[in-house]
């Protein structure tokens, strides 16, 4: 790759940082608090394209000769760069969930719940307060939590949330199992608000063991999958 | 799933065709690069058809997390690394650090906790300073303890792992005494001609302006392409290991470890989020996780190759397993003493 290709893929390269950086499409692949540096690493990599060509044509008109066989791993750079472009894969859904064991774990306190009839609540809080309190929290009011929907082998369905700290190969699933009035037709990776209430009922992930606790279910409404598909307040 | 089907950004400035000038040329690289993008974007549904399998669909998507989320640490390093290759005089350094190896290379490894980043950033910084006359010993313990002692890494640690502090202290120490040890192994068995010298001449260039731009014009390009490397073998593996093996490798302390510190190899988790993977581990004893968290840092898949990418091919094979095998021993022996 010379320098004028090699200033070519920089630029791209800055440029789909930028565009990621600039809509929603960085929430899919890493935490909200890596925007800032998203968007001044793709406009380094933009000024070094810049400069790059800039020098380049200096030293042509100094020299005129420019063999300068660059790195040949470079031409992997454009691996992720189509990937972005082209295809921008969707954020991880149902297929992960399923592989990996759930990740709850005991919480230090229980806060209060928060105002309304049904309670909201996230998957990661319901989970932890009917897996860790047995409910006791819940003061059997009902609740409604949204996250997107799993079927294991059997069919049975998870109401799950991917829990990520720093990018999406460290995301991990909350799983919450569903019973009770569910709708005919399940679809994986659909996102559903479930209004229902706690049930003692647990079970184990057979992935790890952990506990996933059931919610019994009185009503679901489909929703559009909000704009950070991953929950990044659990442990921060 | 939602698509993108505008054009690739600024695609006008990358038809830089074949010069003028040398008009029998064979096929040089603009052009290669001109016709790779084009065709991929003809090619878009079927690509799109073979992706669409869930199994390559989340592969895609940590692969593409992993390159996203490393970029701007490595952009951040090769800036630094740039500027030290440049604008700081070697002098320096001779002034900076003790003048005995064996002195320097605490100094170094204690001196990676101004680095505030994660492991990408540290293998371009470490190169600058082994190019600016820093005794490979101590730039070795720089690249082996910045990752995992800097003040941003320690702090997430404290995050993930609540009330109990003996963790972050038994990170700190664990990994500063594995750089330290690295160091110290280096100046007595290590040969200079397993370390390849960076091929590029860092002073090329009539201004210091273009001798910045074009270090760091070439390490994002070398460093970037290892990177994606690192990140394909991260996502295959990720994909293809099953996931219920941890649990049957939980039961035994020794296989525990091991199987804890062969994750970390392969994961290739960033050093600032792999303390609440480490935390969600809980069938693994304290120990176990304290491997995870110092094996981590120094040594993985994306910095092998990145490493193998700086220092030459010797040189990784070298190390890399050096490295590992010490990170598990200090960090056993500090977990059992300290946790």
């Amino acid at each position: 790759m010379n320098r004028q290709a090699q200033a070519a893929v920089l630029f791209l390269l800055g440029a789909a940082l930028l565009h990621a950086g600039a809509t929603d499409l960085y929430l899919r692949y890493v935490k909200t608090g890596l925007r800032p540096l998203l968007l001044a690493s793709g406009a380094v990599l933009i000024a070094t394209a810049v400069a790059t060509a800039w020098y380049e044509r200096r030293r042509d008109r100094r020299s005129g000769s420019h063999e300068h066989p660059g790195p040949r791993v470079s031409w992997l750079l454009l691996l992720p760069l189509l990937a972005l472009i082209l295809s921008a894969p969707p954020a991880l859904g149902s297929y992960s969930a399923l592989r990996t064991g759930t990740a709850l774990q005991k919480p230090y306190a229980y806060g209060p719940l928060p105002a309304g009839d049904p309670v909201p609540l996230s998957v990661v809080e319901y989970a932890s307060r009917a897996a860790y309190d047995h409910g006791r929290s819940l003061h059997g009011r009902p609740v409604r939590v949204t996250g997107f929907l799993a079927l294991d082998r059997s069919g049975a369905p998870y109401l799950v949330r991917m829990a990520l700290n720093c990018c999406a190969a460290d995301a991990q699933p909350v799983k919450v199992a569903l019973t009770g009035d569910l709708p005919p037709v399940l679809r994986p990776d659909a996102w559903l608000e479930v209004t229902g209430t706690y049930t003692p009922r647990l079970t184990r992930d057979p992935v790890n063991d952990g506990p996933i606790p059931y919610l019994k279910v009185t009503s679901t409404r489909p929703v559009q999958a909000p704009r950070d598909p991953y929950d990044e307040t659990w442990n921060n | 799933m939602a698509i993108t089907d505008d054009a690739p950004p600024g695609a006008g400035p990358r038809r830089t065709g074949p010069s003028p000038d040398h008009p029998g040329r064979r096929l040089n690289s603009p052009l290669v690069l001109t016709l790779a993008l084009l065709l991929a974007v003809l090619a878009q549904s079927p690509i799109r058809g073979l992706l669409g399998t869930p199994a390559m669909q989340s592969w895609m998507t940590v692969f593409v997390a992993v390159t996203v989320q490393a970029l701007p640490f490595l952009v951040l390093g090769v800036l630094l690394s740039a500027a030290i290759a440049v604008f700081v005089p070697a002098s320096f350094f001779a002034r900076a650090l003790p003048r005995r190896p064996a002195l320097a290379v605490p100094v170094a490894g204690l001196a990676g906790a101004v680095l505030p980043g994660c492991e990408c950033a540290s293998v371009p910084v470490a190169g600058a300073l082994v190019r600016r006359g820093v005794t490979p010993a101590a730039a070795l313990a720089f690249l082996l303890s910045a990752p995992a002692v800097n003040p941003v890494v320690l702090t997430a640690t404290a995050v993930a792992f609540p009330g109990q502090p003996e963790m972050v202290l038994a990170r700190f120490l664990a990994s500063l005494l594995v750089a330290c040890a690295m160091g110290w192994l280096w100046q007595r068995l290590g040969r200079a001609d397993w370390l390849r010298p960076p091929a590029h001449g860092t002073h090329e260039g009539a201004t210091k302006g273009e001798a910045f731009w074009g270090a760091v014009r070439h390490d994002v390009m070398h460093a970037g392409g290892f990177l994606v490397l690192g990140a394909t073998a991260a996502a295959t593996l990720k994909a293809a290991v099953p996931a219920d093996w941890l649990r049957t490798a939980a039961g035994s302390p020794l296989v525990a470890v091991l199987a804890l510190a062969a994750l970390a190899v392969l994961l290739s988790l960033c050093s600032e989020a792999d303390a609440f993977v480490a935390a969600s581990l809980t069938a693994f004893s304290p120990t176990a996780k304290l491997v995870f968290l110092v094996v981590g840092p120094m040594i993985d898949l994306k910095l092998f190759a990145m490493q193998a990418g700086t220092f030459g091919r010797a040189f990784a094979l070298r190390f890399a397993p050096a490295t590992f095998a010490l990170a598990v021993t200090g960090a056993v022996l500090t977990g059992t003493v300290l946790l």
